[in-house]
């Protein structure tokens, strides 16, 4: 017993190591993730088929396939072909660690991009027709009025997306990626002691999530601090 | 522009939802100062005519002129139009998320450019005469209908519109507050804005209206003075509307 405690404590630590990994697959593929999104949402709400639809086959391929499929078509797929070897993306896809963002960022991408889409359309059309009966413009109003009120309405669902982003980083693991669980799945490689190593492990991300939980319930709660009748601080 | 032409020229205005009608051959004419009440059933066409006016529908056939501008689909500065004419919803469309003094402070700086210190200076005092300055810090939410209705009146004005548009202003209001927003359009009227209004308060058009319009099927049935409206309706479609609503 003595034993697997001291195994997992010891575990802990080196899989902590990997945080900063697994965090920054997060924060970067999620950060870029959301600028892709929001150049989707804006081809799906142009009005445009041509921008509407490349987009829309984008969103059906990317939510049509599994991630990890995904990240195996960038990281094993793409270096057999030259033109890919030979363009200055070859940097980033020659690693596993750049084939992971990549792959999670342009997963990330559309999904956001229709849960921003879902927001944008909760929006009251009224609003947008009081802006425009005042002389605002179509940028100005997408500024002042849809944006921060979309993002309001989008915020719960994002922020599952965000924290099944952070699930999703975990299968970095599988192209030699050491973030947490790539570093766990050594240990069990070494020691032969999946149970403790990977349930500690599952509790590192629980925590993680709760941390996660709590910030986006402080940021939702200040957004929507103009929904309440009462208590505006 | 021009002083002496209506401000407001509507030549044979057609709107079509598919395949529906919505206005038949719509002959208006609005000079400065003057203040015009439509009324009709639902579904008669007042709402689209009106907004026809500011453009948030797009006419189908015939010809618009707001203070000498025609209203067609190659017109560069809609807006332009737009922000000299004012429009007031029954669903009051304030911006949520930002306070009342935000709210009347917004398009002020973001259409006309007036500066920060000079458009809360005009929000204010338009508060000041809708009569709830207090309320400027608060969030739409926090207020009444009837205070709701008359921040949307407020806002409308901080532009210096020279026309107001009102849409079933007091249509979602209980029936305590529908007062405080009638006043409002009344002094709005008294001191010589010009104003058509989508609106079923009687007493409101009998007292401020130069015209009353009945509409009815996408058709402008009836136009006359308040008195000859009310006394001597000419058509049997406006007899039956005036029995409607007088009944109870």
């Amino acid at each position: 017993m003595t034993e697997s405690v001291a195994l997992i404590f010891d575990s802990v630590l080196k899989m902590l190591v990997g945080l900063g990994m697994t965090l920054q697959l997060l924060i970067i593929s999620s950060g870029l993730g959301l600028i892709l999104a929001v150049i989707l949402l804006l081809m799906r709400i142009s009005g445009k088929w041509y921008l509407n639809l490349p987009a829309q086959i984008y969103i059906y391929i990317f939510r049509g396939t599994p991630i990890l499929v995904q990240i195996f078509i960038i990281y094993y797929g793409l270096p057999q072909f030259e033109f890919i070897r030979d363009s200055i993306f070859w940097p980033i896809l020659r690693e596993g660690y750049g084939c992971a963002i990549v792959a999670l960022f342009l997963n990330s991408g559309a999904y956001t991009s229709e849960i921003l889409r879902g927001g944008v359309l909760a929006v009251d059309q009224g609003l947008l027709e009081a802006a425009s009966a005042l002389g605002m413009s179509k940028p100005q109003r997408f500024l002042y009025i849809l944006t921060p009120i979309a993002t309001r309405i989008s915020l719960p669902a994002y922020s599952n997306e965000f924290i099944s982003m952070l699930k999703s980083t975990s299968l970095a693991s599988t192209i030699t990626v050491a973030d947490m669980t790539g570093i766990g799945r050594t240990i069990v490689a070494q020691t032969f002691a999946p149970y403790e190593i990977f349930l500690s492990l599952a509790i590192i991300y629980m925590i993680l999530t709760f941390f996660i939980q709590r910030s986006f319930g402080w940021i939702e709660n200040r957004l929507s601090r103009y929904t309440k009748k009462l208590g505006i601080s | 522009m021009n002083e002496t032409k209506p401000f407001i020229q509507m030549q044979n205005v057609e709107k079509y939802y598919g395949q529906f009608q919505a206005l038949k051959a719509i002959n208006l004419e609005v000079n400065r100062g003057e203040k015009i009440v439509i009324c009709g059933p639902s579904g008669s066409g007042k709402s689209t005519l009106i907004r026809c006016i500011n453009r948030l529908e797009e006419h189908d056939g015939g010809k618009i002129i707001i203070d000498g501008t025609e209203l067609t689909d190659q017109i560069k500065d809609i807006n332009a139009v737009r922000r000299e004419v004012g429009m007031v919803f029954q669903s009051f469309n304030l911006f949520p998320h930002m306070t009342i003094l935000k709210n009347l402070m917004l398009a002020q700086g973001l259409v006309r450019k007036t500066p920060k210190a000079e458009a809360r200076k005009v929000a204010m005092q338009y508060l000041e005469r809708v009569k709830i300055p207090e309320q400027a810090d608060k969030y739409p939410v926090q207020l009444s209908g009837g205070q709701q209705q008359r921040v949307a009146i407020a806002r409308a004005l901080c532009m210096k519109p020279k026309v107001m548009l009102f849409d079933e202003p007091t249509s979602a209001l209980d029936p305590e507050m529908i007062n405080e927003v009638l006043d409002v359009m009344t002094d709005l009227a008294k001191e010589g804005m010009t104003m058509i209004c989508v609106t079923h308060e009687m007493g409101f058009a009998r007292s401020v209206a130069d015209r009353v319009i009945f509409m009815d099927q996408g058709e402008i049935v009836e136009t006359a003075t308040p008195k000859d409206f009310f006394e001597n309706p000419d058509s049997d479609r406006l007899k039956l509307f005036m029995k409607q609503i007088l009944t109870h």
